[in-house]
């Protein structure tokens, strides 16, 4: 029995070290996954995660330390090694060719004599696909997969090459429930006929539902292994994030003023035929409270968004702030009035990768005094762009840092503050904390609350229960495009708000009748 | 009837010098890489296939000098633009101005020799199909070349492994890396390909179209080529009907002239440019297609694991 279990040993790593130039990515980080677990491996961003996955597939070496597979010492030179190890890795962003059909990427990862025969090929991408409950045609193009069917040549490509350890890099944060449910259900019987699985997640209750074990990173060290069924979420989050950081807000009552926003019969077409149109959205917000809107996505969430923000002005009906209609005014016009937003793309739409901190407050707060006769006060804006890092903290060297480099969470930290900091009237914030980690999360919730208590109101738009339930005083749901009506938080059970996520409600009525 | 198979089959040659170098070129480019340096590479491969073949007298060892000077320029740009990962247009650009300058240099006591260039030879049975027997099959042995090239390029890319890698590469180096797959060993290759294609197509120009050495004797056709490649939306079969088009435009001009158009020379002189350009417009206009035949990680420096 003691042999078997020493056998049963797929991978140990003993007293990884990695060092980058400043920062110590790996910090002796020990790890053992046996044949058929499911090993969680959890951390905030920053935590090491990332560079642990590199090291076992074979992207970069480490500094120090050894790595044993089945029992015998090796050093995996680059991810084709690792993969004729049997060491498989579904990416955050898939490394998938996307002119190319499902087989030909996954002849791509195979040996030249195994990927010959097309037709053979086909024929074992189905079978494996069919197996494991993941339909695939392996003659579709890749870029006419949705997401989630992205994953699922990810993982087949993996499957169809016997791998015995399969890395799953934040699976799940792509995927909507019923689609999470699927990849656990294959996860799971995958670990009965004896592969292992290295999955990475920030989602604590998913951990403690699929993962037999966890090991806790924090700083580029372990701060704890455990068995997540038998220990609290909270206690998960504990080893996460130490113990100075707190794990949840605790949010006080808001206190609503008078009404800010009206919006009243706001339509909009979309001219692409896959796209969502918005029709007849009725909407009070208060000052000092929280709107949450829930709802799967791509059910008019950005539309709406969009039409707030001023990037959408071609459609029907009215948004009155305070009882001038903005609904034609130009994003900056709307943004001189107080109108904030914070969109769901972090890179790219609010941020620019590869501008400096303070190069992107100038793009959304010149109005604070930054810009002169058309000429930009750099030494105000890097004050300006030093004080959201200051009170918002944000971890990084400076405001000379390009937003790229930024963490997701330490970025959505600085967007959020960059906003805060103009005293908005409305913030519009959608997702804010998507991807992000527990104690950016904490953080950005606190900068939220503390602008509505401000006087400010919010707009939450999220696919976050527990986000929303925790932050807003009112809720309701976006589906098709239609919103439904408001509820209070607290008299609104999480069934009916299912209900209205799923579209069943009467539209068209003003949705503060309920509040 | 006569005059109409002989047209054909001048336009025959003067599309192949265009079709060889845009074929080198096209597999350049399916890695990702961007070569400008055609102009530069076809030069040198000019002269030092006439130079090689005047002093050792055979023709077979102009062409494999042409080549090894075709592939040493790209090796050259390989360096810069792969290796250390340079600005792949001011790389190219470079090479052209450098291959223009050293063949000039180089050529300067070629020009006025001549020698017997490659003549024709018909091949049996096939070159007896009427019209088409004549115009294909009745040609110089490089221009068969040419014609192995293609088939050769275009069943690589669609049916064998090493075009499914090419293919990925050109389209996202990061993930192909990811995926385990050898990015710079590609990219050299392919680099190398294109510069022995268009030292190939150099050699044509010296050792078979006009059998002589002349200071710029390309005449722009690397750029044409670099045109052609784009314009063919990256697909071998639309590549070799932009440059027999050339061809046929190039013969037309010269026709023109014969029959005593009455018009500048330099306006004539221009049409094969002009038509060449405007047909392979009209023919890339189906976005769809397009997008799965381009290389999306063209003319982008990629380092590997950074």
């Amino acid at each position: 029995m003691g042999l078997c279990m020493t056998a049963a040993i797929r991978l140990k790593l003993e007293n990884i070290v990695k060092e980058y130039p400043g920062c110590r990515a790996n910090d002796g980080i020990d790890l053992t996954v046996g044949a058929g677990e499911i090993h969680a491996l959890l951390g905030e961003n920053g935590a090491g995660k990332s560079t642990l996955m590199k090291v076992i597939y074979g992207v970069i070496q480490p500094d120090q330390g050894r790595i044993v597979w089945n029992g015998h010492e090796v050093q995996v030179d680059n991810p084709a090694q690792a993969r004729r190890m049997g060491i498989g890795m579904v990416f955050q962003h898939f490394s998938l060719f996307e002119t190319l059909t499902v087989a030909e990427n996954i002849a791509l990862s195979l040996p030249p004599d195994e990927a010959r025969n097309r037709n053979q090929l086909n024929q074992r991408i189905r079978e494996v696909s069919e197996r494991y409950g993941m339909a695939l045609d392996p003659r579709r193009y890749v870029s006419t997969l949705s997401v989630g069917e992205r994953q699922r040549v990810e993982i087949v490509r993996c499957l169809i090459q016997e791998t015995t350890l399969l890395i799953l890099d934040e699976p799940t944060s792509v995927l909507t429930p019923q689609e999470v449910s699927a990849l656990f259900a294959t996860l799971r019987k995958l670990s009965k006929e004896g592969c292992s699985i290295l999955f990475i997640s920030h989602k604590l209750e998913e951990v403690r539902s699929l993962c037999h074990t966890a090991t806790v990173l924090r700083q580029g060290r372990v701060s704890g292994d455990c068995q997540p069924a038998e220990i609290s979420a909270t206690d998960i989050a504990r080893l996460m994030v130490g113990d100075d950081t707190p794990i949840s807000t605790q949010v006080t009552a808001a206190k609503p003023g008078a009404t800010l926003v009206e919006i009243r019969g706001l339509g909009w077409k979309s001219k692409d035929p896959f796209g969502t149109s918005l029709s007849n959205v009725n909407l009070d917000l208060h000052k000092g409270e929280i709107v949450g809107i829930a709802g799967v996505a791509g059910n008019g969430q950005d539309e709406l968004l969009k039409a707030l923000s001023g990037e959408i002005r071609s459609g029907t009906g009215t948004i009155s702030l305070e009882g001038l209609n903005i609904a034609s005014l130009f994003p900056d016009q709307r943004r001189k009035l107080g109108v904030a937003i914070v969109p769901e793309e972090r890179l790219g739409r609010g941020a620019v990768p590869d501008m400096s901190l303070a190069d992107n407050a100038l793009l959304t707060a010149s109005g604070q005094g930054l810009v002169s006769r058309g000429l930009i006060r750099s030494g105000r804006v890097r004050a300006f762009s030093r004080e959201v890092i200051r009170r918002f903290g944000v971890r990084c060297t400076g405001e000379n840092n390009t937003a790229g480099s930024l963490s997701g969470g330490n970025l959505q930290k600085y967007i959020i503050g960059r906003e805060a900091l103009q005293n908005p009237r409305l913030l519009v914030a959608s997702h804010p904390t998507w991807g992000v980690d527990v104690g950016s999360a904490v953080a950005i919730h606190e900068s939220l609350v503390r602008l509505r208590d401000e006087g400010a109101s919010i707009l939450l738009i999220s696919e976050d229960l527990d986000e929303l339930y925790r932050l807003c005083n009112r809720l309701g749901a976006l589906c098709d495009g239609r919103l439904s009506p408001l509820a209070p938080t607290s008299e609104l059970h999480i069934e009916q708000l299912g209900q209205w996520m799923a579209g069943e409600f009467e539209s068209g009525e003003v949705a503060h009748a309920v509040a | 009837m006569e005059l109409i198979i002989n047209v054909l089959a001048a336009t025959v040659v003067a599309g192949t010098p265009l079709l060889l170098v845009a074929l080198g070129e096209l597999i350049c480019e399916r890695s990702g890489v961007l070569n400008l340096g055609q102009e530069g590479m076809m030069l040198m491969g000019a002269v030092a296939g006439f130079a090689a073949a005047l002093s050792s007298g055979s023709l077979l060892v102009g062409v494999a000098a042409a080549i090894v000077a075709g592939i040493g320029m790209s090796l050259l740009f390989a360096f810069m633009a792969v290796t250390l990962a340079a600005n792949q247009y001011a790389a190219g650009l470079a090479l052209t101005i450098f291959g223009t300058g050293l063949s000039a240099f180089l050529g300067a006591g070629f020009v006025g020799s001549s020698i017997d260039g490659f003549s024709r030879v018909a091949i049996p049975l096939l070159s007896d199909i009427p019209v088409l027997g004549r115009v294909f099959f009745d040609q110089d042995p490089l221009v068969y070349v040419s014609f192995v090239a293609f088939a050769g390029v275009a069943l690589f890319l669609r049916y064998s492994r090493g075009g499914l890698l090419l293919r990925a590469i050109g389209e996202d180096p990061e993930a192909a890396n990811a995926n385990g797959l050898q990015v710079l060993l590609v990219r050299y290759l392919a680099v190398a390909f294109g510069g022995g294609m268009a030292g190939l197509a150099g050699a044509y120009l010296s050792l078979a179209y006009t059998p002589l050495w002349t200071e710029n004797m390309t005449a722009g056709r690397g750029w044409i080529a670099l045109a052609l490649v784009v314009f063919a939306t990256w697909r071998p079969e639309r590549l070799i009907l932009g440059a027999y088009l050339f061809g046929a435009a190039s013969i037309l001009h010269l026709v023109l002239q014969g029959m005593g158009w009455k018009s500048s020379t330099e306006l004539l002189a221009m049409l094969p440019y002009l038509v060449t350009i405007l047909m392979l417009v009209l023919l890339s206009w189906n976005p769809a297609r397009t997008r799965l035949n381009t290389p999306l990680s063209l003319g982008q420096p990629y380092r590997p694991g950074s």
